[in-house]
């Protein structure tokens, strides 16, 4: 058998060939060894071997079913291929590219100053962090260094996001698992750094605000009441969730030991982010290649010992209370001063200036229009998004575009540490394990 | 929103008003929520927005017991069979909601990957711009979608508008089919 | 744990190398001695394979590379992360148009598996070796490879537009 029945007209259009899970007679023995995730540089005598994972066993006893790419579970568009024996699940096979949108093509015919609005789109539920790792790359290439505070403001916006990633997570989370009360609460507090964002920046999402050169605009008076505000709400409400979720039997039975993961397997399958640090691995960008002034302000590093469900749901809770910790210290320290560089060929003048000065006018109109030309060269730069290393790679030719414009996306090599984590767990489980892998589509697909 | 607004006595009223009240009071959306714009659905569907008091907060995750479809978000060239399928696969009567503006005409994203508006693949009622649209601007556009079943219109939306013919003499529509609607009251 | 040898100390006789703007070491192996540099820096202590990407490089002007590297058209970058060291390593592997193929990182690093098939299916570059080698975000009957430089961008003529071309 290679496929489902093709003679209906709806299968045809959907199906999708050789991305699909095959059955075992069709899977070639290293697609079945990777089946049990384990097989890495270990030495022979902790090697599998293909005769262990019973390829014998006929086509009948096991079923391939297809989960998604539209079902109920809230992370996008991902279809889900599982193998399952009964109520086991053998293999898994996530099938992507269903909100592919040709971004690295786009922002090849975008100039950098309107690459933001671009790159913000990827990762929608962490806006800024995109925006902010494409600019500080755009920046590495021009050479500038920026104000402070533009720094602290971007540092101000990328915890801020984090802790509305954090509890978009906790309200999904806790709606895959069953608790709507969970979806409720995320989301009212959510709301509440939304309504910071619109206040600064314009939008509730997608900003376009962290561009290159500093922000777009400083941040409004009386943000320092706002963001208490938030702080000490989000503050009181964290202890609500622990007594809703984390001591409650039953979230407990339902996310311990579920979807675990060992450190090798996590650093072979490139995974970053709470992934990782749920195994026991201290790997935080923040903290061990700081940017902006991650030096400067004091937190932990959360790890987990497992690399269950359950280590991540308490991590990315644990880091929203970091993240507040952060901004309270971001609070104090915020220095004044400029929000953006004054380098008039990369940063546009002050609106009134342009009815004054001629030089204004025209440097508005060529950054506007032509943009401003960025030198040649490539360069790396990865920050810590809410979900893993989101890096940036870009390569320019001298021009006012990008050459080549690469987002090396978190969620789309933590997929790959999805079949692994599935594999001899129930099928009842995928979609708690789905929701700790914390897969967002946009970025996954680009 | 209620018996009230019924413009007749309920006990001699027409059967079809209490249909089309019925129907439009309890539109049930099916989950189809792709990219950005389904962050911003989902925060209708959560309490500070709140779409449960127009009866919609039961988003339908099979498509047969859904009646609207919104689509949220871009529409890549490998979703758009399985856009299909889902629709197809919904009782009518049925409405589509075409949410931002990546599904209304394609959005800032004019190539290869990207159905250039979600109109050529199903029929669609109301669309909702906006990059995401709020929640405010997608609570308008399902009211106004209440308002199309509440006066009717969407039983004429492939005809051409021909209710007043005096104002209309002499004036050809650019695009026939075109549905004029006022703000709902 | 392997010793912790820098790349400097590492034996890799020929293989050309630079550091790039950002600090980052940069090494230029050809594509027949690309799999055992990437396995040297990988027993040197490169832990994680942070990400790997092609990039096309049909119409660029000239870009600067060290001596005794043959520019080709596609450009196979891999980056390695080091977590004990701290360190980042680029590593760039010139890939000719009419022979794209190089060998897979699959059987050193498994987080490769979705990075090449994603080279694969934006520029059509094959990896010998690699479990499932098959298009992962285009449907499965697209032809062409969107990413080339060749490959344009598919835009859609706009009402009160001009005509259509780059912004």
């Amino acid at each position: 058998m290679t496929g489902p029945d093709t003679t209906s007209p709806f299968v045809k259009e959907t199906f999708e060939g050789s991305q699909e899970l095959a059955s075992r007679h069709d899977t070639s023995p290293e697609e079945l060894e990777r089946e049990v995730g384990s097989v890495l540089r270990l030495p022979e005598s902790h090697g599998v071997e293909v005769s262990d994972l019973d390829v014998e066993r006929p086509d009948d006893e096991t079923m391939i079913i297809n989960m998604g790419p539209q079902h109920p579970s809230t992370h996008g568009v991902l279809r889900l291929m599982m193998e399952l024996d009964g109520e086991t699940v053998l293999r898994t096979k996530p099938v992507i590219g269903y909100l592919h949108t040709g971004m690295e093509k786009t922002a090849e015919e975008l100039t950098y100053q309107q690459g933001s609005t671009n790159v913000t789109r990827m990762d929608y539920l962490s806006p800024l962090n995109n925006e902010l790792v494409f600019s500080l790359a755009t920046e590495k290439l021009l050479g500038v260094e920026l104000p402070p505070r533009a720094i602290w403001i971007r540092m101000l916006l990328s915890e801020l996001q984090r802790m509305s990633s954090h509890l978009m997570w906790l309200a999904t989370n806790g709606m895959d698992v069953g608790s709507t009360t969970m979806m409720i609460f995320g989301f009212r507090e959510r709301e509440l750094v939304l309504g910071f964002f619109e206040k600064t920046t314009g939008l509730r999402m997608n900003h376009n605000f962290i561009r290159p050169g500093g922000t777009a605009a400083d941040l409004p008076d009386g943000w320092e009441d706002d963001v208490e505000v938030i702080l000490d709400n989000v503050t009181a409400r964290l202890s609500d969730y622990d007594a809703l979720l984390t001591g409650q039997p039953i979230f407990n039975e339902r996310m311990e030991g579920v979807g675990s993961l060992s450190a090798e397997e996590a650093i072979a399958l490139s995974a970053t982010g709470p992934i990782l640090r749920s195994t026991g691995v201290a790997w935080d960008l923040r903290r061990t290649m700081p940017y902006l002034a991650y030096e400067e302000v004091d937190f932990d590093v959360i790890i987990g010992t497992y690399g269950d469900n359950f280590d991540r749901y308490a991590i990315r809770i644990n880091e929203i209370r970091e993240s507040v910790r952060i901004l309270w210290q971001v609070l104090d320290k915020m220095p004044s001063g400029d929000y953006r560089v004054q380098d008039k060929k990369v940063t546009p003048p002050p609106r009134a200036r342009i009815d004054e000065s001629m030089e204004a006018l025209i440097h508005h109109f060529k950054i506007f229009t032509e943009g401003f030309k960025v030198p040649e060269g490539e360069v790396y730069v990865a920050i810590e998004s809410p979900r893993g290393e989101l890096g940036c790679y870009l390569v320019s030719n001298g021009s006012s575009k990008p050459f080549r414009m690469h987002i090396r996306a978190p969620s789309f090599v933590n997929l790959q540490s999805l079949p692994v984590m599935m594999h001899g767990g129930l099928v009842a489980d995928a979609v708690a394990t789905i929701s700790s892998v914390d897969p967002v589509m946009g970025e996954v697909d680009r | 929103m209620g018996l009230e607004d019924l413009q007749h006595n309920f006990l001699t009223g027409r059967v079809e008003d209490l249909v089309k009240w019925a129907r439009r009071n309890s539109v049930w959306p099916v989950t189809f929520g792709l990219a950005c714009c389904a962050i911003e659905m989902m925060s209708v569907g959560a309490a500070d927005f709140d779409i449960s008091r127009f009866g919609m907060e039961v988003f339908r995750a099979s498509p047969r017991q859904a009646d609207l479809m919104i689509v949220a978000g871009r529409v890549s060239q490998k979703m758009a069979p399985v856009l299909r399928q889902v629709y197809d696969q919904m009782m009518e009567p049925k409405w589509v909601i075409s949410m931002g503006v990546c599904a209304s005409t394609g959005g800032m994203f004019n190539n290869y990957a990207i159905v250039q508006g979600v109109d050529q693949i199903v029929p669609v009622d109301v669309y909702a711009p906006g990059c995401p649209p709020s929640p405010e601007m997608l609570l308008h556009a399902i009211l106004t979608l209440h308002e199309k079943i509440r006066t009717g219109e969407i039983t004429r939306r492939r005809g051409p508008t021909s209710q007043r013919p005096e104002e209309l003499a002499g004036w050809v529509p650019e695009r026939p089919d075109a549905v004029r609607l006022g703000t709902p009251r | 744990m392997s010793p912790e040898t820098a790349p400097d100390e590492l034996s890799l006789p020929g293989v050309p190398r630079s550091t790039s703007a950002d600090g980052h070491d940069l090494v230029f192996p050809d594509r027949a001695a690309y799999h055992d540099v990437v396995s040297a820096h990988r027993e040197a202590g490169f832990e994680m394979l942070a990400a790997l990407t092609a990039v096309d490089y049909l119409g660029h002007p000239g870009r600067p590379l060290p001596a005794g590297v043959v520019p080709e058209r596609f450009e196979l970058v891999v980056m390695l992360l080091s977590m004990a060291q701290v360190r980042r390593v680029r590593i760039r592997v010139q890939v000719p148009e009419d022979a794209a193929e190089v060998s897979s990182l699959w059987d050193l690093y498994r987080g490769a598996e979705a990075m090449e098939r994603e080279a694969y299916d934006m520029y059509g570059i094959s990896f010998v070796g690699h479990p499932d080698l098959t298009r992962i975000l285009m449907p499965e009957d697209w032809e062409g490879h969107p990413l080339r430089k060749d490959f344009g961008v598919g835009r859609v003529p706009v009402q009160f537009k001009h005509a259509p071309g780059p912004r």
